[in-house]
């Protein structure tokens, strides 16, 4: 199969699943944008992909897809390496035309990949993994209550940081790459698609960071805490006073006109 | 304005393929800065063979940048440190009085080691015999205008035609591997009519030929068109692989 015995199949496979990887983790970031907005909708997006047949199939097919990615990188490198020979050279210097991240997809994909762990255990083993075993205590649904908990702890933001970056560099070299393995040979557009590739790229992640920080400021302010939908088991929150107008006490509180005003707050 | 640096060089000596190399130092004096890289090592062998020493081995042949036969890897870029050019067309003016200069092999699992600076670059000659050729009848050259083609591809395909075949690629290349070579020489043909008619069956052979003589596969960093002393662009790699799809499709 000359998929599997040609070099030029090889980077093909992984052109095709890192241009599946690309749209998973767009669609990704954009999700998770809903949660900034509006913590319900975010919940109804969990629900939507929680343990229902087409969730199932697609996180099946998107298992696989990781799964040939990281085989097909491992066994590249190998072959790569040994196609180098036991001779390294002593003075290596890069030509200003090649990207640093071109030389380290490698590393930077294990980044990744540890990053991934710690999303997965994060939310994947709770959410999806544990509806399939029927475990529905805490609601595996609740996407914002699983935020919660994860944001609240210090390392959280820190690991996912820097695994968004290592995903930059990644994203960066891999989006333009996958064309020119593909065999869109064209020396107009060389240039546009790394361009392309680095604004996407760009807003995929600035996306990420800026959806890590925001849940890090709510889960530690405990503006979660009260709100209904992420917190269902949550005390009945008291009437509070509002310090000015159009103040909010948090993501899922109160709304007031003016100063002064007692507000209830739904809880 | 000529003047003379004094320069260290460390160069690679290996007596033998299977015997193990290290560095050897080397001072020279009285470098003339409008000599050429070559002639400098030109020097030193005129040096070490009235001592008695074994002159350090390298290939050059033409020593005007048209032939690919001279190779080194200079301070840690293949043909050195301007690019755009062969180390036969590198001058010592390029460095400074004192400068310590490391040269090395190219250094690749298909590419190995005769003696010293000196490679087995014969993986190249089998590449381009299991498929970088036209094959038509002899007989009366036909008029060099029959078949029209556009400038832009004419010129494209020069880019292409411009490859020596030195294998500076391959050595710059962290994987070794030798796409942009094998990239140039399918598409020198696949862009003219008259490479055409064998373009599937040339992909397929010459990249078939180079998996089983153990290059490496490309990852896309560029390195190789960085370094390529006649400049011939990665665009050619994005070629070779749809012309080899192409064919792989087809099948």
């Amino acid at each position: 199969m000359w998929l599997i015995s040609s070099s030029v199949g090889r980077k093909l496979i992984m052109a095709i699943t890192g241009a599946c990887l690309v749209l998973f983790v767009t669609f990704h970031a954009l999700m998770n944008g809903v949660a900034i907005f509006s913590p319900e909708g975010y919940n109804a997006v969990c629900a939507f992909l929680g343990a229902n047949w087409y969730a199932l199939l697609a996180s099946a097919g998107l298992g696989a897809l990781f799964i040939i990615h990281i085989l097909y990188a491992l066994w590249l490198t190998v072959q790569n390496r040994k196609a180098r020979g036991n001779d390294r050279y002593c003075v290596v210097s890069k030509p200003p035309q090649v990207e640093w991240a071109s030389q380290n997809m490698l590393v930077l994909g294990i980044v990744v990949v540890a990053f991934l762990v710690l999303h997965m255990i994060q939310f994947w083993a709770k959410m999806q993994l544990a509806e399939i075993l029927g475990n529905h205590e805490p609601d595996p649904q609740n996407g914002m209550y699983f935020i919660n908990i994860a944001f609240s702890q210090w390392f959280t933001p820190v690991v996912y940081i820097i695994g968004f970056v290592a995903l930059w560099f990644h994203m960066t070299h891999g989006f333009w790459s996958m064309f020119q393995s593909a065999g869109w040979d064209n020396d107009t557009w060389l240039p546009r698609l790394k361009c392309i590739s680095s604004w996407w790229t760009s807003i995929v992640v600035f996306l990420f960071i800026a959806e890590a920080v925001v849940f890090t400021v709510n889960a530690h302010n405990g503006n979660y805490d009260n709100c209904p939908v992420v917190n269902p088991g949550a005390a009945p929150c008291e009437a509070v006073i509002c310090e000015g107008a159009g103040c909010t006490d948090g993501p899922c509180n109160g709304h007031c006109a003016n100063a002064g005003e007692i507000v209830e707050v739904f809880n | 304005m000529e003047t003379t640096i004094s320069v260290n060089l460390k160069i690679w000596r290996q007596r033998g393929p299977k015997e193990k190399g290290q560095f050897v130092n080397y001072h020279l004096d009285n470098v003339s800065t409008g000599s050429s890289f070559l002639e400098m090592l030109d020097m030193l062998n005129q040096q070490l063979v009235e001592k008695g020493e074994e002159p350090v081995v390298f290939d050059s042949d033409c020593r005007e940048g048209i032939c690919g036969m001279c190779s080194l890897y200079i301070n840690g870029h293949p043909h050195g440190p301007v690019q755009g050019i062969t180390t036969c067309q590198l001058h010592m003016r390029k460095f400074s009085d004192g400068d310590t200069i490391t040269i090395e092999p190219w250094r690749s699992a298909a590419f190995p080691v005769i003696r010293d600076l000196m490679v087995d670059r014969n993986a190249f000659d089998k590449i381009q015999q299991a498929g970088g050729y036209v094959s038509f009848n002899c007989g009366g050259a036909p008029d060099a205008n029959a078949t029209p083609i556009s400038k832009e591809i004419a010129d494209v395909a020069m880019d292409s035609a411009t490859c020596i075949g030195c294998g500076a690629c391959v050595a710059a290349c962290k994987n070794g591997s030798a796409m942009l070579f094998v990239s140039a020489k399918v598409s020198q043909f696949a862009l003219l009519p008259q490479g055409k008619v064998e373009a599937a069956r040339r992909a397929r052979a010459m990249v078939r030929r180079m998996d089983e003589l153990g290059f490496g596969n490309c990852t896309n960093t560029g390195a190789c068109a960085a370094e390529c002393p006649k400049n011939v662009p990665l665009s050619n790699i994005a070629r070779l692989n749809r012309e080899f799809l192409k064919a792989k499709f087809k099948d």
